[in-house]
């Protein structure tokens, strides 16, 4: 159909689609769908099928369909009819390119953001009936090359970056050393028993954003936190594998992150600026491993800087004076309910703060959740084709910085502010904090 | 004609009654087993406070923000559903026959508002298909299986219409219209009519995600 920008993003070959995809028999692929639909999924999945009358009211919902021109194979329920919609029709008897191409759909063209619930008169789950595809994709080895990777890494190293055991506690005295330079009491304590609150983070904060670890620390000390971080495995809350439908990794991570939480006899665990993870460890890994609501509280970054704020544990020197806006993150504003308390900590940091439109829980997805952004260089293009509507509303807001309080919508963000030249800055929240907030002599 | 109407008055009328309510009750009843045996964190997590919340949203018009992005839509929508219930119940006619075989008497709505209200329902159905065949997101998500329901539910309003305003062969017309009226009892639990029966547990069980876990709004 002419006008749509589907053709730019079409054909994208992934090396562990293709390799995959290239060992893979009918016969095979038959017996995974009906293992995956028989015993893991139930009537829910079927209603879900049953019950949407195909009245194309989700498609508004998301931002792919937005992007790409309308184009109705990027609907929410579009996405479903191409990919659970023929399995079902053809009752399991599909190719392995089928696989391949569903593979891409499940994983790169939906972000799992759970904006489409809302829209939806019945609140059907396609962020969920994606998910029962990548699972079925994941069984079958035809999981994009980079995510794939980073599962890998979560399943051998416990954390997200092949980051090893020693590398991190190296990692945490750096950082100790050089904020020990600007605040010379200052302590990152390791492993410490009793503790009130383990602070835990993704693998890419020692990786390549140390300085967040470093801004963390600052703030712990100045608001005067007892807190800890884990020497071992189990610092990283970040979780890919839940991503790739790869349920059994997602299960042990979440343990061994629950596991140390409980070993250090913590209270609670507060989580820097990141959605997804709060996403594996607030609900869905939680659930997995047969727990209604997470063992330990779990504290995102955003509640965390609302309590000290409001409780003056942390004072505001001078307000951030450029023009700001805010992403919200589906996982933790849709997901976690912190539209409010995000909004009283950018008022209270910041002067001029002017909201995105739509925001709150009906803010547009950053396109790079839900594993999207980790799926890799190959899909970059096509994240960028299909969020336009991202850039639009970023621009409309005239704002000078962005903030984003999310690992992923951060990159995501960063990369859509390149792609459509926005003169925007984009930083996280704690950026804001530890330029504003008053620091001990 | 006397038999065929005979047919369709009596025992095809207790067929279509019948397979409509065991139909809709085996499906709901299956729907709780097979929750409960294979997916039962849905009653863990389901809460009547966010459950009602969350249908009461979607069921006052322009409640949610979808609908307020496609107020037509909503108008006709909400109409359509409404006349949709109402006539078949209220019809003085039908009246008459919940009468006769069941000794229940109800209020009936005056037979000029309800022929207005089934030409309504067939406006909300042209309109419908319509928008299924020119809007392309609806036209490719839809099957024959859309357009043939489309058709089921049409029928019985307009052969009803038909035979109430005695144009042609009374009798024909009002066999035609039991006939159609009875496909359709019996469509509504084997088909995407089911939604009749399904729409408030889903939603419901959105809101009790969206509500008790995500502490945000689902409309
Ligand atoms: S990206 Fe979000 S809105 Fe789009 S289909 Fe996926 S869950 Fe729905
Ligand atoms: S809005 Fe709901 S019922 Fe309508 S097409 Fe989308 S998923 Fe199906």
């Amino acid at each position: 159909m002419p006008g749509f920008a589907a053709n730019k993003v079409e054909n994208i070959l992934d090396e562990g689609i293709e390799k995959g995809g290239a060992k893979l028999d009918n016969k095979q692929i038959e017996d995974v769908i009906k293992s995956v639909l028989d015993t893991e999924t139930g009537e829910r999945l079927k209603i879900y099928v049953d019950t949407c009358v195909h009245c194309g009211l989700c498609s508004d919902a998301c931002h792919h369909f937005l992007s790409m021109g309308r184009d109705p194979k990027y609907s929410p329920a579009g996405k479903v009819k191409r990919t659970l919609g023929e399995i079902f029709r053809k009752k399991g008897k599909v190719s392995p390119e089928f696989i391949k191409s569903a593979s891409i759909i499940a994983s790169t063209e939906c972000n799992v953001c759970r904006r489409c619930s809302m829209y939806c008169p019945f609140g059907i789950d396609v962020a969920y009936m994606m998910k029962v595809v990548r699972r079925i994709c994941h069984k079958l080895g035809v999981t994009a090359l980079y995510i794939q990777d980073t599962a890998h890494s979560h399943s051998v190293t416990m954390n997200q970056m092949w980051v090893k055991e020693d590398e991190w506690v190296d990692t945490l005295q750096w950082q100790e050393e050089e904020a020990q330079a600007e605040f010379p009491k200052l302590r990152i304590p390791l492993e410490k028993e009793g503790a009130e609150i383990m602070y835990s983070v993704i693998a890419p904060e020692p990786k390549f954003q140390a300085q967040l670890i470093y801004q963390a620390a600052i703030i712990m000390n100045t608001a005067g936190i007892d807190w800890t971080m884990p020497a071992t495995p189990g610092w990283d809350n970040s979780d890919m594998a839940m991503y790739t439908g790869d349920f059994e990794i997602m299960g042990r991570l979440k343990r061994s992150h629950f596991d140390t939480a409980a070993r250090l006899k913590v209270k609670k665990i507060v989580m820097g600026e990141c959605g997804h993870a709060f996403r594996s460890v607030y609900d869905v890994g939680n659930r997995w491993l047969g727990w209604k609501r997470p063992p330990v509280p779990i504290i995102h970054a955003l509640e965390f800087y609302y309590d000290l704020l409001k409780a003056g544990k942390i004072k505001i020197r001078e307000k951030y004076k450029k023009s700001v806006t805010l992403h919200d993150p589906c996982n933790v504003i849709r997901g976690g309910g912190l539209a409010d308390k995000s909004r009283y900590v950018v008022n209270a940091l910041c002067d001029n703060f002017i909201e995105m439109h739509p925001n709150r829980e009906h803010n547009y997805c950053c396109n790079a959740g839900g594993g999207v952004i980790n799926c890799g260089p190959p899909f970059k293009n096509k994240r960028m084709v299909s969020n336009k509507v991202k850039a639009d509303q970023l621009i409309a807001t005239g704002a000078e910085v962005l903030l984003s309080p999310c690992h992923n919508c951060y990159s995501g963000l960063e990369d859509i502010i390149g792609h459509y030249k926005i003169n925007m800055e984009i930083k996280f929240i704690s950026d804001i904090i530890y330029e504003v907030m008053e620091k001990p002599a | 004609m006397h038999d065929l109407y005979n047919f369709v008055r009596g025992p095809l009328a207790w067929t279509a009654f019948f397979i409509f309510i065991a139909g809709s009750l085996y499906r709901i009843i299956k729907m709780f087993v097979m929750i409960k045996k294979k997916e039962s964190f849905v009653f863990t997590f389901w809460s009547w406070k966010y459950s009602l919340r969350s249908i009461m949203h979607w069921l006052i018009p322009f409640g949610t923000v979808n609908m307020r992005m496609h107020p037509f839509m909503t108008i006709v929508t909400f109409i359509f559903h409404i006349c949709l219930i109402i006539v078949p119940f209220f019809l003085f006619s039908h009246n008459v026959l919940w009468d006769e075989s069941w000794n229940i008497s109800c209020w009936s709505i005056p037979d000029p508002v309800a022929d207005i209200m089934t030409i309504i329902v067939v406006l909300c159905i042209i309109f419908f298909l319509v928008r299924r065949l020119k809007e392309p997101e609806v036209r490719f998500l839809s099957t024959a299986s859309d357009y043939f329901l489309l058709a089921i539910v049409a029928l019985p309003f307009l052969t009803g219409f038909i035979a109430y305003h005695q144009w042609s062969s009374y009798q024909f017309w009002l066999i035609l219209h039991i006939l159609t009226g009875e496909i359709m009892l019996m469509a509504i639990p084997f088909t995407r009519l089911s939604h009749m029966l399904f729409a408030p547990f889903t939603r419901g069980y959105a809101g009790s995600e969206f509500g008790g876990v995500c502490h945000s709004r689902d409309w």
